[in-house]
């Protein structure tokens, strides 16, 4: 369980979040939800440690990640994977080297429990026979899938995807949600998502945090978004004409 | 703060070792040809222009050659192939990581734990510091070989004097001297580089504005730095 409390950051005059608190439980994908440009992914930047928040605090498991010394950020962050926006992967590897990186560098495993390793992770992400290919030449939902690949290859206790959905089309987005969903309940393992992708809210939103101009204003589950009361999550939730027809 | 952070929470020595070949081959590899044709036609160059200084029947032809070699190897071959290094080497290592920073490459090496400076920099450095003093030395031997071919071709200069005139008065101090040097520059174009690389904001625009600061930077800092360095290593008194 990742626990935040009372987190606030500004980036000069800018306030960007104020007095974020909440829970994001185990063994199913929490949700960060809202509009561009409210602060989403600086909260999730704070979360992970790659942005440090101006106040408050992070929970990882009951370990407080900024009054650690380095030795515990470095062992809470080698718990974590990571799905970036545009994948991260890196240019100069292919594929294989890419998942295999974090056992590389972080593991004294041999090469052949690395590669099975890795063969592993590349099927659960329904990807087989990319193995040496270039992150130039396979497409973006592929490299998606490629990047949670290397995000589970290492048997995170944690996972963060951040807009898993952006650039693809709707089918593609429905398949990594559900790759999202299914990994994080296999694993029993705690994820964390932001998107502002209502079809991946109304799918795998089991808990959902809604962040408006910096403030979390609304926190629930999909069976609950729709009547929340909240006119800011309302805005945001209908949107989109399907979902307005609906409640229609 | 930047070259703090190098030493802080390393990877396994394994890790470093092959990261470090790795950047020996770019730098190294990648270099020889351009640095081996630049220092032939400095050295070529060198010879005619110094041939056509010396008109006086006093001075013996010998001279000729003493003179290429005390410029390549105090200055051409050390301080003019920084400048080139810095141009090739330095705007690739800033652009490389530039790009690392922009497509969130190095965030996701700090969320799997890794020290990214001390990933992505320190083989650099270390790497650059071992292979720029070779090419030093390729290029000082390009340089006098370029002066030999076109001084003993065009008949400025017997094969025998220019030989001779490469070990008179010879001081073993300018080659430890010459090597000092390009050490020094090594370590100012890829920290100065990695640095400007490390720390861009922004898209594939401020990747090509930080390529072009690390190269400026990186000649100013040479500059200074052999200025000292012949202040403090090279005065008499």
């Amino acid at each position: 369980m990742i626990k935040v409390q009372n987190i606030s950051r500004s980036f000069g005059d800018k306030v960007v979040l104020r007095d974020i608190s909440g829970t994001f439980e185990k063994g199913k994908p929490n949700l960060i939800i809202g509009a561009s440009g409210t602060g989403k992914s600086v909260l999730l930047k704070c979360i992970v440690g790659l942005s440090r928040p101006d106040d408050g605090q992070v929970f990882y498991d009951g370990r407080d990640f900024y009054a650690g010394d380095n030795e515990l950020k470095t062992e809470i962050r080698r718990e974590m994977g990571m799905l970036f926006q545009g994948g991260a992967l890196f240019d100069s590897k292919t594929v294989e080297q890419n998942v295999m990186f974090p056992l590389d560098v972080l593991t004294k495993m041999k090469a052949d429990e690395k590669l099975d390793r890795v063969n592993f992770c590349l099927k659960r992400v329904g990807l087989e026979n990319v193995n040496k290919k270039m992150p130039s030449e396979i497409s973006g939902g592929m490299k998606k899938r490629v990047g949670i690949a290397r995000a589970i290859v290492n048997n995170p206790n944690y996972l963060f995807c951040d807009e898993p959905n952006s650039g693809l089309d709707p089918q593609t987005s429905i398949l990594i949600d559900e790759l999202i969903q299914d990994i994080s309940e296999d694993l029993d393992i705690t994820t964390i998502v932001v998107t502002h992708d209502m079809n991946s809210v109304m799918g795998i939103g089991e808990k959902i945090m809604f962040i408006f101009k910096g403030q979390k204003l609304w926190e629930g589950t999909k069976n609950t978004i729709i009547h929340s009361g909240v006119q800011e999550l309302d805005d945001f939730v209908f949107a989109n004409k399907v979902m307005n027809n609906l409640r229609k | 703060m930047f070259l703090g952070r190098l030493f802080v929470n390393r990877e396994s020595f394994r890790t470093y070792y092959r990261l470090v070949m790795e950047e020996c081959v770019g730098i190294g590899i990648g270099s020889i040809f351009l640095v081996a044709l630049v220092s032939t036609f400095i050295g070529a160059v060198t010879t005619l222009q110094t041939a056509y200084n010396l008109v006086s029947p006093f001075v013996p032809n010998w001279v000729i050659s003493q003179v290429v070699r005390e410029m390549v190897v105090l200055e051409l071959a050390p301080t003019i192939m920084a400048l080139i290094y810095a141009g090739k080497i330095g705007s690739s290592m800033a652009s490389g990581i530039g790009t690392m920073r922009i497509t969130e490459q190095i965030d996701a090496l700090e969320v799997m734990g890794i020290n990214s400076i001390s990933y992505l920099v320190l083989p650099k450095i270390i790497a650059s510091m071992l292979m720029y003093p070779l090419l030093v030395i390729v290029a000082g031997v390009c340089s006098l070989v370029g002066g030999y071919l076109v001084g003993t071709l065009t008949g400025i200069i017997t094969p025998h004097d220019y030989e001779y005139g490469l070990r008179a008065s010879f001081n073993e101090f300018t080659v430890t001297f010459a090597l000092i040097k390009a050490a020094v520059f090594a370590f100012l174009v890829s920290s100065i580089s990695s640095y400007k690389g490390y720390y861009t904001q922004g898209g594939s625009l401020e990747v090509g504005i930080s390529s072009t600061q690390a190269v400026t930077s990186s000649v100013i800092a040479i500059l200074v730095a052999e200025y000292t360095l012949v202040q403090i290593l090279l005065t008499n008194d």
